[in-house]
């Protein structure tokens, strides 16, 4: 028991004492969530949107994709766009690999189907009568898509917290693109490993518990902010 | 990486540490007396088997050694099955530590004796050693291949500000490689100087891919040189040679297997299969045998 209380004790001291390597992790751990999340945001929720509030040809095969994209292991999106980006590969002339920019590529990948499959259902989920009700009093196409996803605004809040709790919680990928090089690509995930590999188990779970609160801080956050947002409708 | 903080934490932890060596060693006192004189001796019909839990390294495991060592045990000792958990030696220790592994295989040997003197161990015999290599880019920009002089191969890479990644896990390469920098008088620090926390694979992967230098034990760097692009630069300095050594963890769940593991990789027969192990693959043995 008392590592587990020794762990609470030094995430706290770690904290408050703030040394710059560990702000240096931190950093980086943010910097590749929010852009992951951010660029995950950007491809997929138009394209959840697009199969979750129109019909085309091909829809439940990208469907399908999507969710067979949610579920492919960090490790092997890791592997591939390492592969790609190693000096032997096809855009090795980049220089990416062992970068920030290489290990927010592939949590890229990562989030882009995740939030892409869950707007898509929640999307899908706005009644299709309110559409119809909608265009009948003379609402344009686009504005009847803005309708659909502001209606489904906390699906999609849902969507975009998800997608950030996978790139956050990710440690495969951004071992294998990332190489956790101290002060650099480091980020709270490859820490833990390195540290409990190290068998120091008390720093790699008061690691852990730095990263749970900072993950709880930003749900927290989006559940307020949902919150707010049922409170209103309620009135 | 962060250890230096911890000051209250650590303060707390040293505490605890001096209370379970104190708990340790009178276990340790009033167990000696019933400790049977030679518990290694197989006995002769095949009995219940047990499992006795190896913590060892992953550049071990990696070299293969392993593959050969587990089944020429087992047929010496039917009664007994051989369980190993490769991981670093930081986490081997301190899986031995909490009792969790019943012998250890590792090559740290300061960090050995002091596990040994702690009370964790019963005692650290040596058993063979390998070698490390600093290995580089064919191109050799730091111009050092040919020396044997790993401090002053050192010093040229620093000095030129040449790539260096080191595997900063604490592990047995990384202690030795910290060895080194300490032998050159340098304190690595810089741009070029990238600390990973990864196993001997994946640095020797990095190491390519970015054309940088690295230290290395000689079996990982065997066993992946063709599918990497690098060079022995430096090898045959003492300083880089590599000690193993076995220490059966006291208290052990299963202290007579422990034992039993620990006699063997010393006699003769053991010796035999790491002397041997290697030569059909690489034409040279990756481990030299040095039991006294």
């Amino acid at each position: 028991m008392q590592v587990f209380v020794d762990a609470v004790v030094t995430a706290v001291t770690l904290l408050f004492q703030g040394s710059a390597e560990l702000w240096n992790v931190i950093a980086a751990t943010f910097e590749v969530a929010i852009i992951s999340t951010v660029a995950g945001v950007a491809f997929g929720a138009p394209m959840g949107f697009v199969m979750g509030a129109t019909r085309f040809r091909g829809r439940r095969l990208l469907i399908a994709l999507t969710n067979t994209g949610m579920a492919v292991p960090p490790v092997v999106i890791g592997l591939v766009v390492m592969m790609f980006l190693s000096r032997r590969g096809p855009l090795g002339f980049l220089g990416l690999l062992y970068s920030v920019d290489a290990m927010s590529i592939a949590q890229t990948l990562i989030s882009t189907p995740i939030i892409a499959g869950l707007t898509a259902a929640a999307v899908a989920s706005v009644p299709y009568k309110l559409r119809l009700q909608a265009r009948s009093l003379g609402a344009s196409r686009i504005q009847e898509a803005l309708l659909a996803l502001k209606e489904a605004r906390l699906g999609v809040l849902a969507a975009v917290a998800s997608g950030f709790g996978a790139v956050v919680r990710g440690v495969g990928a951004v071992m294998m693109v990332g190489g956790n090089i101290e002060g650099q690509t480091r980020v709270l995930t490859t820490a833990i490993v390195q540290e409990s590999r190290k068998g120091d188990f008390g720093l790699a779970l008061a690691l852990g518990l730095i990263l749970m609160f900072i993950t709880f801080t930003m749900n927290g956050f989006l559940t307020w902010y949902q919150h707010s947002n049922e409170r209103f409708e309620g009135r | 990486m962060l250890e230096h903080l911890l000051s209250p934490a650590a303060r707390k932890r040293a505490l605890l540490l001096v209370l379970a060596v104190v708990t340790a060693l009178s276990l340790v006192a009033c167990g000696e007396a019933e400790e049977p004189e030679s518990p290694g001796e197989a006995t002769p019909e095949p009995v219940e088997v047990t499992n006795v839990i190896l913590a060892s390294t992953t550049s071990t495991e990696d070299s293969g050694l392993f593959s050969e060592l587990v089944p020429a045990f087992q047929d010496a000792y039917p009664q007994y099955r051989l369980d190993v958990v490769a991981v670093g030696t930081g986490q081997a220790l301190e899986i031995g530590r909490a009792k969790d592994a019943d012998v250890l295989l590792v090559h740290a040997k300061a960090d050995e004796e002091q596990f040994v003197a702690d009370g964790y161990g019963v005692e650290r015999r040596d058993v063979m050693y390998n070698d490390f290599v600093i290995v580089g880019p064919g191109s050799d920009p730091g111009g050092i291949a040919g020396t044997d002089d790993a401090a002053a191969a050192l010093t040229a890479i620093a000095e030129g500000g040449y790539t260096f990644i080191s595997r900063g896990d604490d592990s047995g390469t990384h202690k030795k490689e910290l060895s080194l920098w300490e032998a050159a008088g340098i304190e690595p620090a810089g741009d070029w100087y990238l600390s990973i926390g990864q196993g001997m694979g994946d640095t020797l992967n990095m190491a390519s891919e970015s054309k940088a230098y690295t230290i290395a034990d000689r079996g990982t760097y065997l066993s992946m040189k063709d599918r990497i692009e690098l060079v022995v630069v430096v090898e045959g300095d003492e300083r880089l040679f590599n000690p193993y050594g076995v220490i059966v963890v006291t208290d052990a769940s299963n202290p007579e297997g422990a034992q039993a593991f620990a006699d063997w990789i010393v006699s003769a027969e053991g010796q035999d299969v790491i002397r041997e192990f290697g030569v059909d693959t690489y034409g040279e043995p990756l481990f030299i045998p040095n039991t006294q």
